[in-house]
């Protein structure tokens, strides 16, 4: 089981995080503080697995991380989970948001949490893996999508076009944070599929 | 109207949405919180408008704020709102807030049930889909009670998007709602073999997890997962399934024997590292459960730690993590092939990489031994003080204490050393563990008793220097071990040499720094050093010494009686005073030593952290019951209970009268000695260490004289060093004197047995370095043995523990809503009719066959006309309760056999004993069968027939009327099929019997246990030797020459009857046309084979021989003779044994599983020719009578039905034999199908023979 997903950036602000278990929101935090706290210090050449998260479960459970750029992707799993497996699960996820989001970078997922997690819960659901075929999940999302497009129609319009008015007066998009430029390597991990 | 449509969309254009509120924040970077407050009024303000849009809107805002920490419960509503829009857009808003923030104590949830189940239905998959998401985060108990069945009915949905939903979704509803699992398992595992990956994938996900917590309710899905296992592509699945296998092996070793052989396929040709990764560790859980010693595993071992070496040497800091993390694991039952990389793991400790160091320390704990242990922990103390992070270094304290300490000091032979390592890691600076450090000193002094004196001289050196530890601050946890040292040195004094100074180091001003617990016993101890003082100062003439001690206690205790500790003064004052007294006392010249020695005489034991809980309470005691009538009301209550233990108060505490004698002393300690005797309360020393406390008095302690030659402390060099190499020294002689002994005896005893001392120093032969006699713990007499103290009673899981094999119970369905009538038209209504459960079937046979035929005519209908059927199936699926029998029905239509429910129990003996390898069982009675030879057959039998008895047991007599039905059922269907020659599966009978197999396999016992079989049956036998057989139904093909030749292999049990050594046998037969032995290449055909072990006096050993036989159809006798040598001490003479080997045509038969639904397809061939048979006078159950026939003449039963039943096996060669057999009144009919008529005549006759013989 997947316990909690967690999205931070290099200085712990989060950016996403999903417990698969109930926790109140200060406790929420607290997860988040430490996992970071716990993350940060590796350095980029180590191990990606980390036990002793202390707030989140018992001894059972372990911090599966990848370090994208300026992204942390932390999971946090029990021993049912493959450590390998997972890791290429983020993998897995993280091409997908870049597929969606075209070079997908912090500051997508700062501004469309909401269908970061769309995206999410069709990989993963209440703590399960439910599909890790990365072409489903992009179809299926896509087909979500599209679907709020036509709902949206012609009301929507005047919506999106105020909603292009205030991105264009954005100076402060910047671009270049970008992941997906930056190679993503599968340290000798043989495609997973 | 219009205008304020238009006025709501522009007010809305210009609302904040989500990203507006995310750059506003970033905006605000100063005041944040003040910002974000305003941000949820404007929230609340939207939430108030009608507009389902901006509703929506406020509650993507919030669902984002909720991330950032923001409590957003007081939304709830609103949430449901939105949830609850017609637009899928809104919708997924609303789901995924709900997702975020509702939890079980959300009560707006129980709101939701009806949408949920309107989404759940809703025509458009993603509405379906986005409400399964949302309810695998925040069901509750209510909730899956109430949609547990709308879900199961979504778990046979036509997309697959939703089925594979559906199915993960089920583990969160059972967790929820247990009551669910049993209904809606049998879908659960047909989802196994779904066409779609995904929904298999889920439903192997959902399995899987469920079995890892109880894992025994699953074996019976062995074999299914075994299947998808060998043909599953999806490196998902195969890992859930691999790590499922993991859990699974503990718990029937004979499905890890079946197990190896494909994993270690999987090892060599996969790419993939995280499944060659799953396949070790579970080949590593397999072989922990076959630890009992299969030595021919050791290659799958070595695999294993090769494959587990090359992760950890992988630059890839994950696999080398990873392969440690499995490294562990093997550590636990076989240290030997770990502990030959341990440079590798060495290695591993100076990694930059922290997890990966605490892994390798990990190993470490398994892989010390006694020759390694010093030069391993030498090594750790490097890297102690190396070691940068306090938390690593307190990690690494921690593990050299647990690596020393670990199964009560096995590993240390010399405790000197450890002291000095102990005293050594006093040094650490600002380490956490002081009080670890303190308890091991404690624990080591107290329990070995040889190591007191050199304990005490270590501690007094500690408390002298004790400033060095105390240094700065109390902050320090190391000054801890202070407490330790003024213990010892306290309660050991006789060993100080010094005690005046040491007492005088106690007594420092500056100890009044200490924490106060700490100077408490410095204070209670500096008491006992100056009994120790008093003591031998005694008898001299000059008494100067003596009253200088109670003078400087006298200067110094004031300080401690000024302590704002309470301990520490109260115990200073006691000691101050009594100090004075003795100092007056002392002043006149009277002897006062053994009157304040025996202030603190008698020895402490250590006890077992556990003994007091485990005390067993005597038989009728009531700790509760009053002892006396209640006080009365006058009676103050603390009298009470000093009247009970006023009698024995002044026999338990220690004598404080200073006039009792030495003999008075004597008699007492008798006098409690036998009191204690016959007290049960009273917790007595455990046997083992009775004869250490056996010695009268403190006196007798056996002291080790310790070497003084030894320098206590070496200038520039750790002390412990020089233990290291004073050890190896030692090590060194003594291995020398053993050479030269040991030649000595080989010598004197030549050749008596086999055992060499070849190869390095094993782990017994490093002696410790002098008698230590570690005292174990105390334990209660007869102290229950279970710990289940550990065990958590709030998780969730254990109300998953649900035997899945049972059939279901009316009351078991899953809860309808009941406005759904079509559901239960008539044939779910007859259905639900015939399958109530047993116990409430007493009507008349006859009513029941009627309803049978009624029954299927229904089913015959349905069968003609499709689309009916097909529509009978949906009905069927939409069915609640989903009995077994509807599955196999809906089965009917698959391509797919799916191994219906019943068969499972039996089909997973049959399908694990078909493996290669016999079972441990059986291999163990036989290697221990050296006794009496019928013991011997009858022991080795029932191991054997253990998988038999499984199969058969008694049915309940309540069963019977089922099982008439079915039978007289099954008989239709057949006639029916022999006429339509149409496809037909019937059912399996999935009877109890059935069921409570599962339970049964390999773990629960027997109700009723078959009378011990055996196949075993005698060869020959002479004087020296006896030989039994058994023709194993193993059989292997050779290359697929599968028709015209065959093998059988014939295990032999030879014991050796006399007192003599028995050596070089030969086994040797002579051939037939028919039938040859099968020899090595190069022997000629009438070479003998040389068994391959001797046998001494006494011991009995089994070996194979391999057969090779064209014809099978006919039984065969070879003779044979046994050539061997007999050796005596004087003499040696050749003998022989010659016997005839009978193969009779069971041999030729194997066991082979066969489901009904094949075997009705198989007599419906009509290929098959008929014979029968008749037995009179068979007296036995009837269950007897087919495990009888299972076990001599290897068939598996296919179905039965009260006394009927079908059995099936398969000759060597691909005949099929099928037998029907029917049992009354004393009297067994067989009939039987085969389709070679003269094997069958044959086997007929030798079931025959089977029954004539008892």
């Amino acid at each position: 089981m997947i316990k909690a997903i967690l999205i931070f950036n290099n200085h712990g602000k989060p950016r996403l995080s999903k417990f698969y278990e109930h926790y109140t929101e200060d406790t929420e935090q607290q997860i988040i503080r430490e996992t970071f706290h716990l993350v940060s210090k590796r350095d980029e050449n180590v191990c990606n697995f980390l036990e002793g998260g202390l707030l989140i479960g018992g001894s059972d459970n372990k911090l599966i991380y990848r370090h994208y750029a300026t992204l942390y992707f932390v999971f946090c799993v029990d021993s049912s989970e493959s450590e390998l497996g997972i890791l290429d699960l983020i993998q897995v996820f993280v091409e997908t948001l870049d597929k969606c989001f075209e070079n997908v970078c912090e500051l997508d997922l700062i501004f469309h949490m909401d269908k970061v997690h769309n995206i999410l819960a069709e990989m993963v659901m209440g703590g399960m893996v439910l599909e890790t075929n990365m072409s489903e999940i992009i179809t299926q999302a896509e087909a979500q999508s599209k679907m709020e497009k036509s709902e949206a129609g012609i009301a929507g319009a005047p919506a999106r076009a105020v909603s292009a008015v205030k991105n264009m007066n954005l100076p402060e998009m910047p671009k270049n944070i970008n992941i997906g430029d930056i190679s993503i390597k599968v340290p000798n991990l043989p495609s997973f599929k | 109207m219009a205008l304020k449509i238009v006025k709501g969309s522009i007010d809305r254009m210009f609302d904040k949405n989500l990203q507006d509120l995310v750059r506003g924040i970033r905006n605000h970077k100063e005041d944040e919180a003040k910002y974000i407050s305003t941000c949820i009024d404007e929230i609340k303000q939207e939430l108030k408008q009608d507009n389902i849009a901006v509703k929506a809107n406020a509650v993507c805002k919030l669902t984002y704020l909720q991330m950032l920490g923001y409590d957003v419960s007081w939304a709830a509503f609103n949430i449901v709102e939105v949830m609850s829009s017609s637009k899928f857009t809104y919708k997924r808003i609303g789901y995924l807030a709900a997702s975020q923030c509702f939890h079980e104590g959300t009560d707006v949830i129980m709101l939701t049930t009806n949408q949920i189940r309107k989404d759940l239905s809703s025509p458009n998959q993603y509405d379906t889909g986005v409400a399964l998401t949302g309810l695998s985060c925040f069901v509750t108990p209510d909730l899956a009670r109430d949609l547990a069945n709308d879900i199961m009915t979504l778990m046979s949905h036509t997309k697959p998007y939703i089925r594979k939903k559906a199915v993960l979704i089920m583990y969160k509803v059972f967790l929820k709602y247990p009551e669910s699992l049993r209904p809606a398992f049998p879908r659960l595992k047909e989802k196994l073999e779904d066409p779609d990956p995904g929904v298999q994938s889920a439903a192997v996900n959902v399995i899987c997890e469920l079995a890892r917590r109880n894992p025994k309710n699953y074996l019976s899905l062995a074999p299914l997962f075994f299947k998808l296992m060998t043909s599953s592509t999806n490196n998902w699945v195969l890992i859930k399934i691999i790590k499922l296998f993991g859990a699974l092996t503990p718990l029937e070793p004979r499905l890890g024997k079946k197990l190896i052989e494909p994993l270690t396929n999987l090892i060599h040709s996969t790419s993939a590292m995280s499944l060659l990764y799953e396949c070790v560790n579970t080949v590593i859980a397999v072989l922990i459960s076959l630890s009992s010693g299969m030595p021919n595993h050791s290659a799958s071992i070595q695999l294993c730690v090769q494959k587990l070496r090359i992760l950890i040497e992988d630059s890839d800091q994950n696999l080398k993590y990873l392969g440690l993390l499995a490294m562990s694991k093997i550590l636990k039952t076989h240290p030997k092939s770990v502990q030959s990389h341990k440079d590798l793991i060495l290695q591993c400790l100076d990694d930059k990489d922290e997890s990966i160091r605490l892994r390798a320390l990990d190993l470490l704990y398994g892989m010390v031994s006694k020759k390694n242990l010093m030069e391993i922990v030498k090594k750790l103390m490097l890297h102690v003080d190396k070691a940068e992070g306090t938390t690593y270094r307190d990690e690494l304290l921690t593990k050299i204490i647990d690596i020393c300490s670990q199964s009560n000091y096995q590993y240390i032979t010399n405790f000197e050393w450890y002291i000095s390592i102990l005293v050594e890691l006093t040094r650490l600076e600002g380490t956490r563990h002081g009080h670890l450090i303190a308890s091991q000193m404690l624990d080591v002094a107290i329990r070995v008793k040889a190591i007191r004196a050199f304990a005490v001289a270590q501690m007094a050196t500690l408390l002298d220097n004790a400033h060095l530890l105390t240094g700065n601050t109390q902050r320090n946890g190391i000054c801890e071990v202070l407490y330790a040292a003024a213990w010892i040195c306290g309660e050991f004094a006789e060993h100080l040499e010094d005690p005046m100074l040491t007492l005088e180091a106690m007594l420092r001003p500056k100890v009044a720094t200490l924490p106060g617990h700490i100077q408490a016993v410095y204070v209670q101890n500096a008491a006992k050093l100056f009994a120790t003082v008093l003591q031998k100062h005694e008898g001299e003439t000059d008494s100067q010494a003596a009253q200088e001690t109670s003078q400087l206690l006298i200067d110094r205790l004031p300080l401690f009686v000024q302590s704002a500790n309470l301990e520490v003064q109260e115990r200073a004052s006691c000691i101050l005073q009594l100090v004075k007294y003795i100092q007056k006392l002392q002043q006149k010249n009277v002897e006062v030593a053994e009157e304040v020695t025996a202030l603190f005489a008698g020895e402490l034991n250590p006890v077992a952290p556990k003994a007091q809980k485990k005390v067993p309470i005597p038989e009728g005691l009531d700790l509760d019951a009053w002892i006396n009538e209640p006080p009365s009301e006058s009676e103050s209550e603390d009298e009470k209970p000093k009247a009970v233990f006023a009698k024995e108060e002044p026999k338990h505490s220690r004598s404080r009268h200073t006039e009792v004698d030495e003999k008075e002393l004597a008699r007492r300690r008798e006098a409690r000695k036998q009191e204690q005797a016959n007290n049960p309360f009273y917790i007595k020393a455990s046997p083992s260490s009775q004869k250490v406390y056996d010695a009268p008095g403190v006196e007798h302690i056996p002291v080790v004289q310790i070497d003084l030659s030894v320098p206590l402390k070496v200038p520039g060099m750790p002390m412990s060093d020089q233990y290291v190499k004073l050890e190896e020294e030692r090590r060194q002689k003594e291995k020398a004197d053993k050479k030269k002994k040991e030649k000595k005896k080989k010598r004197e005893k030549r050749g008596k047995g086999r055992k060499g001392d070849s190869g390095p120093e094993s782990e017994e032969d490093i002696t410790p370095a002098h008698h230590v006699d570690i005292v174990t713990e105390e334990m209660p007499e007869n102290a229950l043995p279970s710990d289940d103290d550990d065990k958590d009673p709030n998780d969730p899981h254990k109300a998953l523990d649900i035997d899945l094999d049972k059939p279901l119970a009316d009351s078991e369905k899953l809860p309808v809503r009941t406005h759904r009538p079509e559901v239960l038209k008539s044939p779910a209504e007859d259905r639900d009719d015939n399958t109530i459960p047993q116990e409430t079937k007493k009507k008349s046979s006859k009513d029941k066959k009627e309803k049978k035929k009624d029954k299927e005519k229904d089913r015959k209908r349905s069968k003609e006309d499709k689309k009916k059927k097909k529509k009978h199936k949906d009905v069927e699926e939409e069915l609640p309760e989903s009995l077994p029998e509807e599955v196999v029905q809906s089965e009917e239509t698959k391509e797919v056999a799916v191994p219906p429910t019943s068969a499972d129990a039996s089909d997973l003996d049959f399908w694990l004993s078909s493996a290669p390898v016999p079972p441990v069982a059986q291999v163990v009675t036989v290697s221990s069968s050296a006794a009496a030879a019928t013991v011997d057959s009858s022991s080795a039998a029932a191991a054997e027939s253990e998988p038999e008895e499984l199969k058969d047991t008694e049915p309940d007599d309540t069963k019977s009327s089922k099982h008439k039905k079915k039978k007289q059922k099954k008989e239709k269907e057949e006639k029916e099929k022999k006429k339509k020659k149409r496809h037909h599966h019937h059912h399996h009978h999935h009877s109890d019997a059935g069921a409570e197999d599962s339970v049964q396999n390999g773990t629960v016992e027997d109700e009723e246990p078959l009378p011990p079989m055996s196949n075993y049956s005698l060869l020959a036998e002479n004087s020296y030797i006896k030989m039994m057989k058994e023709d194993a139904d193993q059989v292997c093909d050779i290359q697929g020459n599968h028709q015209d030749e065959s093998k059988v292999v014939v295990s032999v049990i030879f014991e050796n009857k006399s007192d003599s050594f028995l050596k070089s046998m030969e086994f040797n037969v002579l051939d037939s046309l028919n039938s040859k032995l099968q020899r090595p290449d190069g022997a000629g055909p009438h070479d003998g084979l040389t068994v391959p072990f001797q046998l001494p006096p006494g011991v009995s050993n089994e070996a194979r021989f391999v057969f090779s036989v064209q014809s099978i159809v006919m039984p065969q006798k070879l003779k044979g003779t046994l050539t061997f040598i007999v050796k005596t001490d004087e003499s040696s003479t050749h003998e022989k044994l010659d016997f005839k080997l009978h193969f009779t045509c069971t041999s030729y038969l194997i066991t082979t599983p066969c489901y009904s639904d094949a075997y009705a397809k198989l007599l419906e061939s009509g290929d098959l020719k008929g014979s029968s048979l008749r037995l009179e006078g068979v007296n036995m159950p009837f269950h007897h009578l087919l495990a009888r026939i299972c076990f001599h003449h290897h068939f598996s039963v296919v179905e039965r039905i009260d006394s009927c039943a079908s059995m099936y096996s398969r000759s060597i060669q691909g005949h099929h034999v099928c037998l029907l057999v029917k049992s009354s009144d004393q009297t067994v009919s067989i009939d039987a199908k085969c389709d070679e008529p003269s094997l069958l005549g044959n086997v007929l006759d030798e079931i025959k023979q089977t029954f004539s013989k008892c």
